[in-house]
Order: C-alpha cells, then structure tokens, then sequence
C-alpha cells in the first residue's frame, strides 16, 4: 500500500499517453466483447438443443415442403416418442425491419414438444380456443410491448392469401436458460393452412421425439429410408447438427472471429509494448536513483509490471464498461436476427485474461530491462 | 584522521589494494590501482583530481554501486566488496546516503515523498515515516515546502531535499559527488554550510568529490587523486588542484 503514491503517479505522468494506452484497451476488449457476443449468439442454440430431438426437413432444403401425411408414419418407427411439425410464416410487422421468427405449429403436440418453453396452462388454453390466438416469446413482446389481449396485424409476404394478418395475443412463454430463444411467434397451423394460398397440406419440417437419444442415427435412417425414392425425399438429423449447418451457412464466425481478435490483441501489444519501453527509457535516471538508494532489482521490476497491468485494468473496467453501455443498442438493432445477445461470463474473462496477457506481455520486457540496470551507466556519475 | 597508506585501524571505512578495471575497446583501462583509504567516523572528506582521476568510479565502489576488480572495502565490519546483488542493495538502504550533483529528485513526486523514499524500505509506520521525514526537512531548512514538486523548487533548495533523502533514514555515511556543481555560488555556499552543519552537529561522515577549491576547503581532509592513485593534499595548494 505504502508504494501506491510511487505507482500512481508514476502512470499519470502523461496523461494523453496514459488516456491513449488506456483508450487502447478499452477499445481492443470493447472489440472482442462484441465479437464474442455475436460469435455467441450465432451458436446459442447449440447449447440448448435437444439431444433426444430430430429434425426432418425436404432433402432438397428446409424451404422446400414435406408432406402432412408423413406424421403418422413417422410415428411408426421404432423409438419415436411423439411427432409435431411447423412451418415457417414469415410475417412482417409494420416494417420489414422489424424481424422475429415466426411458426405456424401444431398446437396439438408443440408444447410437449418443447418443455423448455414455459406457458402457464390458462394462456395456452385461451391460446387453444381462440384461432387466431398467438403465443409470443417474453423477448418480442418485450421488444414491441405486446401484451396478452393485443391484437397484432402481419403482413403474410410469404404465403401472400391476404393483404394482413391478424392475431389475438393469448400467452407469453418464458424459457429457463439465457441462450434459449425467446423471441418466437406462435400461430396455429390449422388457421395457417386453411389461409395460405399455396401448399395447402404439407408442413415446412417435422420434429421427432425420440425415448433414448442413442438410437438418433438408426431412427434417421430409418426415416428416410422410409421415403427414399419418393417425390419429397426427407433428410433427418439431429437438432444440433442441424443448428451446426445454420450457423455455418453464415461462414465460419468462430475462425472469423479468432483471426481478428488475434490481429486486434497482436497490433495492441505492439503498441503498447513500444509505449511501456519508451515511458520505462524516459526513466532509466529515476530507476537508478530508486535502485542506488535500496530499492531492489525485484521490487523495480515488480513497480513497472504493476504498472502495466494496472493500466491495462483500468482499460479493461472501461472497456466492460462500454461494452454494457453498448449492449442495449445492439440487442436492439440484433434481436431480431440473433439469439441471445449477451457476454457470457467465460467470453468476459476470457477477455479480460488476454488483455491482461497483452499488458504483462509488452510490460516483461522492459520491465526486466529496468530491473538489469546498472545505477553507475544509468545516473553516469554519482 | 584520514590515511591513504594502508596503515589505519579501526576505521570506519577501510580500503586496501583497490584496483578497478575498465574494458574499452578490447583494452584495459585501469582506473584504481592499489589504493588504499582509512576514513575515521565522523569525517569529512574531499576528493579533488582532473577528470577522468577516478575520483567517481571511486565513489561508486564505496556506495556499493559496483564491484572492484581486486582488493577489499570495508564498512564498519562489513566487506562491501564481497557482496552483490540483493544483499548489496540492502546494505546500500542502511549505509549510505546519496547525494548527486544534479539532485536526481523524482519529479512527480513531492519533497515529502522524495524524501520519504528511502523510509518505505524500513519497517517504519507512516506516523514514524511522517516524523523522520519533517525531521530531515527541518535540518535542510525547506519545512515549508514540503508539499512542493521539484519542479517548484529553486537548484538549491531541490539539492537540499536531495541531502534531506540521503539523512531521512540515518546512514552509516554520505556520498556527495559534486554537490554544488550545478549551484549557483550563493547557493553552494548554503549547501556546503549545511553539510558542514550536518558533520560537526550531527556526526555525519562525508566523503565529497568536487571540483570547487571553496568547497574542499569545507572538508577537514582534503585527498588529491590522480591516475588512479589517491595522495594527501596540501591544502596551501588547494587551488591549483
């Protein structure tokens, strides 16, 4: 405690290049917070996915329809629990920016489907008695105020039978875990179909409960054996693998994300380790007159690695600082594309541990150059 | 009573057969050769010889700064000249105070924290640090400018707060290396004063290079190095040194 004074005003001696070496890792953790919250968001259903799930989609692609006949032969196969189905509606609401997913589900076996969707039993019910009931995700309804008994317009772009649709909002389901989606839309499929202009009678992908989780490759198989050679050929898999070729269609985020963190931290301990060694030059004299008169090699090398870190401490508080300043602003201008917008807490200290890295990093070397001093070349004479 | 002909006892600081060695380009450059020095307590002594005598690599060897090439330095029963490393800075803190010809004064601090420096090595509470250092700033006369930077200060008064830091934590002795080359002649004067003040009142022992024959006048053994070699001066001669 008694050498605090020594450190602190040893780093506000500059205080443009203490605010600028600051700034700098303030900026390159603000850069990797955002990074690694989109990186998050890209792979938040991958957490949460279900083991004992499968998906069964057009082999051709998910936008391609399947047949409403194949539920009941799905459910033949041997270790199928329960099957349910959806489809993608696509609705705009009042401007096309305004993104949130919308299915048309099958109110009958969606909800047992996904027990991590939370629905209290009175919404669902006002939800099944009214056919142009909807149930919305705790985050949309959030996001535009909705609340229970609203009625919301859609513009129906996709499937294009009426200028506008209009849903009566019945139940705001909640889920348990950040990384769950809660920004769904739920209409019924029975109204979805009987509107729709086209593709009356198929569903877009069919979802598979399976008793054990093991039998995931046997029951794929089976399934589309079951329709090779059809007119809709099926291609099933897991819902992770699924949410796996999701996130890849948008490129490898992961790697993307690793090179410019990379590049970001390298560039940064170039700069500041040329900073350190410039500010650590400037004060060879003052070194060496702290070492002639008892201050050891350890505590000089100590005093400068101190500083450095604490520079880039202060640097990280900042850049956390900005980063929660700013995530308002991007889960408002992301959440309808992206999931789980957040920083979770390894990413965080993940950060904070690389930046904390890059300060010893480029504080090491001239803080042992320091401590290597010799007083008499240093102060020249006594 | 200083000697320089290896024939004390019981000196406070006893050199026998110090030689120091340079390499510079490829050659050797001697700078001590077999010197010898008897420094009683409470001494004060000037260094006087043209540049480049030695008068300073001198000086580093007694604070401990460097290391001889051969022979022995003794400081109250410790040989200096076997230590290194950590145990050398060590003895450094409790020995010997510094003063430097450009006060080397740490400049984002104040004369307070300057001189409280060498007090945070010690086991000393802030209420005990606080004490010896407006002490030390009472003895140098600048108990009003504690809370001055350096850079608020004139040349003399920072040079004061320089003897201030090398007194604080009470050393076995100075090392002053031209303290008034940098002063302007009224302030010399004063620090000389105040060294002398320091030695006759408070029976510090000084050992003082300077070029200034006022200065080595202040001093109560006057040494004359040349080439190396340390010889008694004769203090008629002061001023053709």
């Amino acid at each position: 405690m008694k050498y605090l004074p020594l450190l602190f005003r040893n780093i506000l001696r500059k205080k443009t290049r203490l605010l600028l070496t600051i700034g700098s890792f303030a900026i390159a953790l603000f850069l990797f917070g955002i990074l690694a919250i989109v990186n998050h968001s890209f792979n938040a259903g991958l957490d949460v996915a279900g083991v004992d799930r499968l998906m069964v989609q057009n082999r051709v692609s998910i936008i391609q329809p399947v047949p409403l006949a194949y539920k009941e032969k799905i459910e033949q196969v041997k270790g199928v629990k329960s099957v349910s189905f959806a489809n993608w509606f696509g609705g705009v609401y009042q401007d096309e920016k305004n993104f949130f997913p919308q299915y048309a589900i099958d109110d009958e076996t969606y909800r047992a489907m996904y027990p991590e969707f939370k629905v209290s039993d009175a919404e669902w019910k006002g939800f099944m008695d009214d056919r142009e009931g909807v149930i919305v995700g705790e985050k949309t309804a959030k996001r535009y105020g909705f609340k229970i008994g609203d009625r919301v317009p859609l513009k129906g772009i996709l499937w294009n039978s009426e200028p506008s649709w209009s849903f009566n909002i019945r139940g705001i389901y909640t889920a348990g875990r950040p990384d769950e989606d809660t920004s769904q839309f739920w209409l019924h499929w029975k109204l979805f179909d009987e509107r729709r202009a086209f593709g009356k009678g198929t569903v877009g992908w069919y979802m598979v409960k399976i008793d054990n989780p093991d039998d995931a490759v046997r029951i794929s198989k089976e399934i589309d054996a079951m329709f090779a050679n059809s007119s809709t050929e099926t291609k099933t898999q897991t819902e992770k693998e699924m949410m796996v070729g999701w996130a890849k269609q948008t490129g490898n985020i992961g790697l993307m994300i690793t090179i410019i963190g990379s590049i970001v931290f390298f560039t940064l301990l170039l700069v500041i380790g040329n900073t350190m060694a410039m500010s650590i030059r400037e004060r060879y004299r003052e070194l060496a007159v702290l070492k002639a008169i008892g201050y050891t090699d350890t505590f000089i090398l100590f005093l400068v690695m101190a500083e450095a870190l604490l520079v880039a401490g202060i640097g990280i508080l900042l850049g956390l600082g900005m980063l929660l300043a700013a995530l308002p602003g991007i889960q408002n201008a992301l959440g309808g594309f992206l999931q789980a917008i957040y920083l979770p807490p390894n990413r965080a200290l993940l950060g904070i541990g690389i930046t904390f890295l890059v300060a010893f990093l480029a504080g090491i070397l001239p803080a042992v150059n320091a401590s290597r001093l010799r007083v008499v070349d240093a102060i020249r004479r006594v | 009573m200083v000697r320089v002909d290896g024939n004390g006892a019981d000196s406070l600081i006893k050199v026998r057969g110090l030689d120091k060695t340079y390499k510079r380009g490829g050659e050797d450059v001697h700078v001590l050769q077999g010197l010898n020095l008897d420094v009683n307590k409470g001494e004060f002594v000037a260094f006087m010889g043209p540049s480049g005598s030695g008068k300073t690599t001198l000086l580093n060897l007694l604070g401990g700064l460097d290391l001889p090439t051969a022979g022995a330095i003794t400081v109250a029963g410790d040989e200096v000249s076997r230590m290194s490393g950590a145990k050398l800075t060590t003895w450094r803190a409790r020995h010997v105070g510094f003063v430097f010809q450009m006060y080397n004064l740490i400049p984002v601090l104040t004369a307070f924290q300057n001189v409280e420096l060498p007090l945070l090595l010690t086991g000393l509470s802030k209420s005990q640090r606080k004490q010896h250092v407006e002490t030390a700033m009472q003895l140098v006369g600048l108990q009003d400018r504690m809370k001055h930077y350096p850079r608020q200060l004139s040349g003399g008064q920072e040079q004061r707060v320089g003897i201030a830091r090398a007194i604080v934590a009470d050393p076995t002795f100075l090392l002053c290396d031209e303290p008034t080359g940098d002063l302007d002649r009224k302030s010399a004067d004063e620090i000389l004063q105040l060294l002398a003040q320091l030695n006759r009142e408070h029976g510090k022992t000084i050992l003082m290079v300077t070029h200034d024959p006022l200065a080595a006048e202040r001093a109560h053994s006057l040494l004359h190095m040349d080439k190396g070699v340390l010889v008694a001066a004769d203090r008629a001669r002061v001023g053709e040194l």
